[in-house]
């Protein structure tokens, strides 16, 4: 294992200075820095280009300016790494280290939402193959992943922040939209749950009626102008929380596991009154972490008395109830700072942003504040990378678990007489997960990559900022920067996806061809 | 009862089998996945709307054959251009005060006047050229551009990826390699690269380039695919035959594997059309004077609110032309892979039980 892991990182190396001096020369060969002071009227025109030249190395071919700037980048190994600097004269390292934090966060809860709801429609389109809904789905995903990244920008931009700001003024739903709404979730939940049709059409007219009350409810309290959660909320979701997932893990007929879950949503909801004080206090991040420890201990303890044989699923039923319930907590916290937030002077009622990262001169500081600045500065881009990248995961995650239910251990695990809840999740689901979480590393790079164009139609300021600064600015150093950073980035990827395939799959060795 | 059900299962397992061999009797591979892929309706629909839209688009525009002095020109059906510039509608032609509105009125009743074309179906942009004649004109640009990538990947990436998955050993491990290199940089990057500095030599020459460093992916996917057909008994047997290299591979092998190469190019053509349009987007594709569907988005974006046409033409134009693609891809996959199967329509179901029983009976 560790020789081959030994043997991957030798191939990076390898890799990596065979992509780096690719796209070095490409880049070199097609630019000419100098083309700007060529065609300049100034007086001391050959000057700036003889200083240009010097500064750049024009004078030597590129593949051995190559050599010079791998020079630099070698002294990784020495511990002082110089991928030179920019035309600016910021160091690349800076740059990019500045940049990498912003793209980060893009990224990687595109991801998690794009996993989490690909995933679960993927694998009830699965469950009811060749039905309404797969059919359904299968379009979805095409024309996803149709879709021009920018062009569905434009389109968030102008239906989700500019009406739903508009909107948000006064809140109120308008009855069509309520009926049209409340129609949409009837049907979609009457062809998930599907069934003969006298049920379908019970599932249909109870969500539609539970839909409507619902929305006229929200509409009616103004609720999205004044959001707030509040302990009754969190001990009503918690309850519904404590069964749904009790139900997706161990089965409802575990009564144990039953009684722990809810007592934790009721422990939950005790602890929601002295979280107030914690999280307002001057150190909010203390106050979240005391906050799940203390959610966690509880949830430990609770399983502890309440299951006395088999504590192993229920314990973790109990954990996921209560991170579950604890950020439920977070968000009410979140909703608290919506008013001050969006009645301050630089966010003046239009808090879904359309432009950049966060609001530079925000008045208000507090904690809270500012994480739902970011929160909404995230809303847009977030929505559309996810868009993007969902629907593969949707695909994905159909296509294996048909795979996977075609295998002879399905058929053993119903032989064996296991309910239904149990072979899917247990048995299928599992197995599932393993080519996905697989998959999934290696999407990261990916949309890194598609973060570029993203970044630039939302503008922020990550790595597809500097990136496109680099091309247009003929700046090489810095454009091998970024595509080393993005290369070993696609590189490590491969190889980590490649050692949890073997790590999840016991049926796969790495390492073991020779 | 269960004993009942279980041989009313096996007894429909055995009549769908009977369906499906009496479907495929005395047909070559190619009748065979030609008929599965007819039946595919999202595919076949895909084929009929993607060849109409091609044949559309190309007829549009006058075609101007032959040197710049005194071309030949083959006439279009559109009366516009897409450098002309005729007088742009403005005031009581268009409402909201908006300029070089669309003409065109799908409406046919609301408004009482029914449905018209109009001057400008699709209005005018900035300058007055007409954007119906812009919009074919992207769209033209964007097909081609697809067609090459695509041509020029499904080449390299099929040779490389057969010499590779061929010969192994020492070829193989160059090659792969040289694709190692090439894939690890997004593909965005060496696009952006080099679509910066060739953008301005026209749609086609990019492409051309593009083409060049998009076969990585399928040539891994040939090459896994050849490294199993070459261990196959026909391979042998047509090697103690006394077969050359060259005849193995063409005659063989690559008609074994031609179904992953197909089903892989269309969605890299899919791919292609979307990396032109991003390309562009960015401003380092397809360059003005030249059009194509990403570039006019790009152009016109913050145009969206005052004049959305101009927005969502050339928009509606990708996803049409990328949608089709990917159906017709489903259903080539669909096509060639041996285990799928149709699902019986009931009365298909009721037949095969008839003859069923009628062959048990005789």
């Amino acid at each position: 294992m560790f020789a081959y892991i030994l043997r991957r990182l030798g191939a990076l190396v390898v890799i990596l200075f065979g992509a780096s001096f690719l796209i070095y020369n490409l880049a070199a060969i097609s630019t000419d820095p100098l083309e700007g002071l060529k065609t300049s009227t100034a007086q001391n025109r050959e000057q700036l280009i003889a200083a240009a030249t010097r500064e750049l190395r024009l004078d030597l071919p590129p593949p051995l300016r190559y050599f010079l700037w791998l020079r630099g980048v070698l002294g990784i190994f020495v511990g002082n790494p110089d991928f030179g600097k920019t035309r600016e004269q910021q160091p690349v390292i800076e740059a990019i280290a500045n940049a990498i934090p912003t793209t980060v966060r893009l990224v990687i809860v595109a991801t998690i939402v794009a996993l989490v709801l690909g995933l679960a429609l993927g694998i009830t389109s699965a469950l009811r193959q060749y039905s309404r809904f797969d059919y359904g789905m299968t379009f979805v995903a095409f024309l996803l992943f149709s879709l021009p990244i920018f062009w569905v920008a434009v389109l968030l931009k102008q239906y989700l922040a500019i009406d739903f700001n508009d909107f948000l003024v006064n809140a109120k739903i308008s009855p069509p939209w309520i009926i049209g709404l409340s129609i949409l979730t009837g049907f979609f939940w009457a062809a998930v749950i599907s069934g003969s049709r006298r049920r379908v059409w019970m599932i249909f007219s109870i969500a539609f009626l539970a839909n409507s009350i619902f929305l006229s409810a929200i509409s009616a309290s103004q609720w999205l102008a004044y959001p707030r959660l509040g302990p009754v909320a969190i001990f009503i979701f918690g309850v519904g929380i404590a069964f749904g997932v009790t139900y997706l893990s161990v089965g409802l007929s575990d009564r144990n596991a039953i009684k722990s879950n809810l007592f934790i949503a009721l422990i939950g909801t005790i602890l929601y009154f002295p979280a107030q004080n914690l999280l307002d206090s001057n150190r909010p991040r203390v106050g979240i972490l005391i906050l799940l420890v203390a959610l966690l201990i509880s949830a430990i303890a609770v399983s502890f008395i309440f299951a006395r044989i088999d504590r192993g699923p229920i314990i973790r039923t109990s954990v996921i109830t209560s991170i579950l319930i604890g950020v439920m907590i977070l968000i009410d916290q979140m909703m608290q700072a919506w008013r001050p937030y969006i009645e301050s002077d630089d966010v003046n009622y239009r808090p879904v942003a359309t432009i950049g990262q966060s609001t530079i001169w925000l008045s208000d500081i507090s904690f809270w504040v500012r994480v739902l600045d970011f929160a909404m500065h995230l809303v847009l881009p977030t929505l559309a990378l996810t868009l993007i990248s969902f629907a593969g995961y949707v695909r994905f995650s159909r296509g294996t678990l048909l795979d996977v239910l075609n295998q002879d251990y399905i058929r053993t695990a119903r032989a064996k007489g296991l309910s239904e809840r149990t072979v899917i999740m247990r048995h299928a689901f599992r197995n599932t997960m393993i080519p996905i979480s697989t998959i999934m590393v290696g999407d990261v790079a990916g949309i890194v990559g598609g973060a570029i164009i993203t970044e630039r139609v939302f503008a922020w300021q990550g790595m597809g900022t500097l990136f496109n600064k680099a091309i247009t600015s003929f700046d090489l150093n810095l454009l091998m920067g970024v595509s080393i950073f993005l290369s070993t980035l696609a590189i490590l990827a491969n190889l980590i996806a490649d050692l949890l395939y073997s790590a999840l799959d016991p049926r796969i060795r790495v390492g073991a061809g020779k | 009862m269960a004993k009942k059900k279980e041989n009313v299962e096996i007894i429909k397992d055995a009549s769908e089998n009977a369906i499906f061999n009496k479907e495929t009797e005395g047909l070559s591979q190619g009748q065979i996945v030609l008929r599965r892929f007819i039946r595919h309706r999202a595919a076949m629909i895909s084929v009929v709307v993607l060849f109409t839209l091609i044949a559309v688009v190309y007829t549009a525009l006058d075609w101007r054959i032959g040197d710049e002095e005194d071309p030949l020109i083959i006439p279009g059906w559109w009366k516009y251009g897409f450098e002309d510039m005729p007088e742009l509608r403005y005031g009581a032609d268009c409402i909201n005060g908006s300029v070089g509105c669309p003409s065109l009125d799908a409406v046919p009743f609301f408004d009482g006047d029914g449905i018209s074309i109009g001057e400008h179906p699709f209005g005018q942009d900035d300058i007055g050229r007409d954007y119906l004649a812009l919009v074919m004109r992207g769209a033209q640009r964007s097909i081609l551009v697809m067609f090459i990538i695509g041509a020029i990947a499904a080449t390299l990436g099929t040779v490389i990826g057969s010499i590779a998955g061929y010969f192994r050993g020492w070829v193989d491990a160059i090659l792969m390699r040289l694709v190692d290199f090439i894939i690890t940089v997004p593909v965005i990057i060496i696009g952006s690269v080099i679509g910066f500095h060739f953008g301005n030599k026209g749609a086609a020459f990019l492409a051309l380039l593009l083409g060049l460093f998009s076969w990585t992916g399928l040539s891994r996917l040939v090459r896994g695919e050849f490294l199993t057909l070459r261990e196959r008994e026909f391979v042998d047997a047509s090697r103690v035959a006394g077969a050359s290299n060259r005849r193995i591979i063409f005659k063989h092998i690559l008609p074994n594997a031609v179904g992953v190469i197909i089903v892989s190019v269309t969605l890299l053509m899919s791919g292609a059309i979307l990396l032109e349009t991003a390309l562009s987007y960015l401003g380092f594709g397809v360059t003005s004077p030249d059009v194509s569907l990403g570039l006019l988005i790009s152009n016109y974006q913050d145009a969206f609110t005052t004049r959305p046409w101009l927005f969502w033409y050339p928009g509606l134009f990708i996803i049409v032309i990328a949608l089709c693609i990917n159906f017709i891809g489903d259903g080539l996959r669909d096509a060639f892979d041996p285990r799928q199967r149709r699902r019986l329509s009931r009365k298909e179901k009721a037949n095969a039980r008839v003859m069923q029983n009628r062959n048990e009976f005789a």
